[in-house]
């Protein structure tokens, strides 16, 4: 009887496993079957080096450069601004504030990471957008610099929680020997802790690209939407708004180089993971 | 390992959402009713093809007509004006629908005009301009006028607020201005109601929407002295607005079901309807 019961409940934890692989399966599948169409017809170079997005002119152009670009600058300016603001915050958490006003920030953290995205996009286009037109006398506040501000906010949680865990499984032992050799506090936590957890901090950084890019609801409020080069104070368009703008009424060739789009966007996400790993990797060989 | 794992897993949930988007914006375009429950009334399919535009007002008839009427199941493929003209004239649907009057090319073909869709041009309600003309709306949205003191308004920027691409609105005022393809937006929003809301928070703005839509949160500008109303719209004197065309094959006698459509169309039922769909139903 009990041997039945381990036997079941290994069976189930299989199907659960495989659930996961099948889902990663399916959709990897589909996306490379529906994105390379139109990839073919427009050929690989044109469509990813194409300057110009016209998908409904009688001439249409798909050229996806700019939302690749944007993406990309989009991505690393949130990157620029959260990372800092994001480990500085995981240090304080972890090694400097007093156990009261730890829980008060991890309580507002916690908070941070509940918002929904269109919450964000929402208070973005009433507050943020309307802000950055006025000090920087523009005609139109919406743009790469809109969506970098609301992005490096929502990365926040993941690279705080992330790091402040890594921070606090740092052996103390580590920090007591860096002390009895004359360091001080500060020195001891850029020179022994967040080496030592440089591990963790990089998974809650791969993390918060891991949202920056695949964001769109919250980027499609703020950033403007037309498929302009990047430019901070121009509207523009992220690989994911490019998809969800136009899905609905897309047809024909327009609709596949919208798959064709979510696929570069796959691949983007792979590529990034990858490079990450063997930077992990090959840093905890030495 | 553990953690290219979790990343695909991370990818997944994004892919998981987009594929998600997919899958029902393809539902939509067609609709189908369950079996009668009552086989004395009106029975039989309809098939419709046409403008991408009209998508929002058939697809609300079709819902209407069908709740009505369970016997009858209608199609509606979303192709665009000139597909769903040919499809009627070929026979291949039984109501072709266009969002723009029939050229003099296009015979042995019956338009009935069931709907009007006048777009309106707002501006915010801090700027000065009252009217403007087609010519000068045509310049300021290629990015010619850039200034609104060019227009009568104070010497302050234009912000250009459309639609993305593919929006009936847009391809409407695009074509009716004669600027299709040829607009630089500062923004391209995803709904009527996005563009009155930047429109109304941004004092540079020129945005367009569907009259219906329009509210006194923005200023709905006169064009070449003519404002959007109803009215102007059914008298034909507001310059931005096309006609919503049911088109059936004249040589071809429609089927009972076919008729008692184009009539619900045509009925004060529809109105509201219609009007909810962002139109003015032809009378």
């Amino acid at each position: 009887m009990k041997n039945a019961v381990e036997k079941f409940m290994n069976g189930l934890f299989f199907i659960c496993g495989i659930v996961t692989i099948i889902a990663v399966l399916t959709i990897s599948i589909y996306m490379i079957i529906s994105g390379l169409p139109a990839i073919k017809e427009i050929g690989v170079w044109e469509f990813i080096t194409g300057q110009v997005w016209k998908s409904t002119a009688a001439d249409p152009q798909f050229g996806i450069l700019p939302f690749i670009l944007t993406s990309v600058y989009g991505t690393l300016g949130a990157v620029l601004i959260g990372v800092p603001v994001g480990l500085m915050t995981a240090v304080f958490l972890s090694k400097l504030s007093g156990p009261k006003l730890s829980a008060a920030v991890n309580t507002a953290v916690e908070l941070l990471a509940g918002i929904p995205s269109v919450v964000y996009g929402l208070i973005g286009m009433i507050i943020l957008v309307p802000t950055i037109m006025k000090t920087f006398g523009l005609k139109n506040g919406t743009g790469l610099l809109a969506a970098i501000i609301v992005l490096s906010i929502m990365i926040l949680p993941s690279i705080i929680s992330v790091s402040r865990m890594a921070l606090n499984s740092v052996p103390p032992e580590y920090e007591e020997a860096s002390y009895a050799l004359g360091a001080t506090k500060i020195e001891t936590i850029f020179k022994v802790s967040i080496p030592a957890a440089k591990s963790g901090i990089a998974a809650g950084i791969v993390l918060g690209i891991g949202r920056a890019i695949g964001e769109a609801m919250a980027v499609m409020m703020v950033a403007g939407n037309v498929a302009n080069m990047p430019s901070l104070f121009k509207s523009v368009t992220f690989l994911t708004t490019a998809i969800s703008k136009e899905m609905s009424y897309a047809a024909g060739l327009q609709r596949q180089a919208l798959y064709s789009i979510a696929l570069i966007l796959f691949f983007f996400i792979m590529l990034i993971n990858i490079i990450l790993n063997v930077i992990l990797k090959r840093r905890a060989g030495r | 390992m553990k953690k290219a794992i979790s990343f695909i897993t991370i990818a997944v949930i994004i892919f998981a959402s987009l594929a998600g988007c997919g899958s029902s914006a393809n539902a939509g375009t067609s609709t189908e009713s369950a079996t009668p429950p009552d086989p004395s009334a009106l029975s039989g399919s309809i098939s419709t093809n046409g403008s991408t535009s009209m998508e929002k007002v058939i697809a609300s008839l079709i819902e209407a007509f069908t709740a009505e009427n369970p016997g009858v199941t209608i199609t509606y493929d979303a192709t665009g004006s000139g597909s769903g003209i040919t499809a009627a004239s070929e026979g291949s649907a039984d109501i072709g629908l266009s969002s723009r009057a029939l050229k003099d090319s296009e015979t042995g073909l019956d338009a009935t005009v069931i709907a009007l869709d006048g777009i309106a041009v707002i501006v915010n309600n801090a700027n000065a301009v009252n009217d403007l003309t087609i010519e000068q709306i045509a310049g300021l949205f290629t990015g010619e006028i850039i200034s609104w003191s060019e227009v009568g308004g104070a010497d302050i920027p234009v912000a250009l607020i459309g639609r993305e691409a593919g929006s009936g609105t847009r391809d409407g005022f695009e074509s009716i201005i004669g600027v299709a393809d040829a607009c630089i937006y500062d923004q391209e929003l995803t709904s009527t109601g996005a563009v009155i809301t930047a429109v109304t928070s941004n004092e540079y703005a020129i945005g367009y929407a569907s009259l219906s839509a329009v509210s006194d949160k923005t200023k709905t500008l006169t064009v070449n002295g003519v404002m959007c109303t109803e009215d102007t719209v059914l008298n034909g004197t507001y310059a931005i607005q096309r006609p919503f065309i049911m088109v059936t094959n004249s040589g071809k006698e429609p089927s009972d079901a076919v008729k008692a459509f184009m009539e619900y169309a045509l009925s004060s039922a529809a109105t509201e309807i219609i009007a909810n769909a962002g139109a003015v139903q032809a009378r």
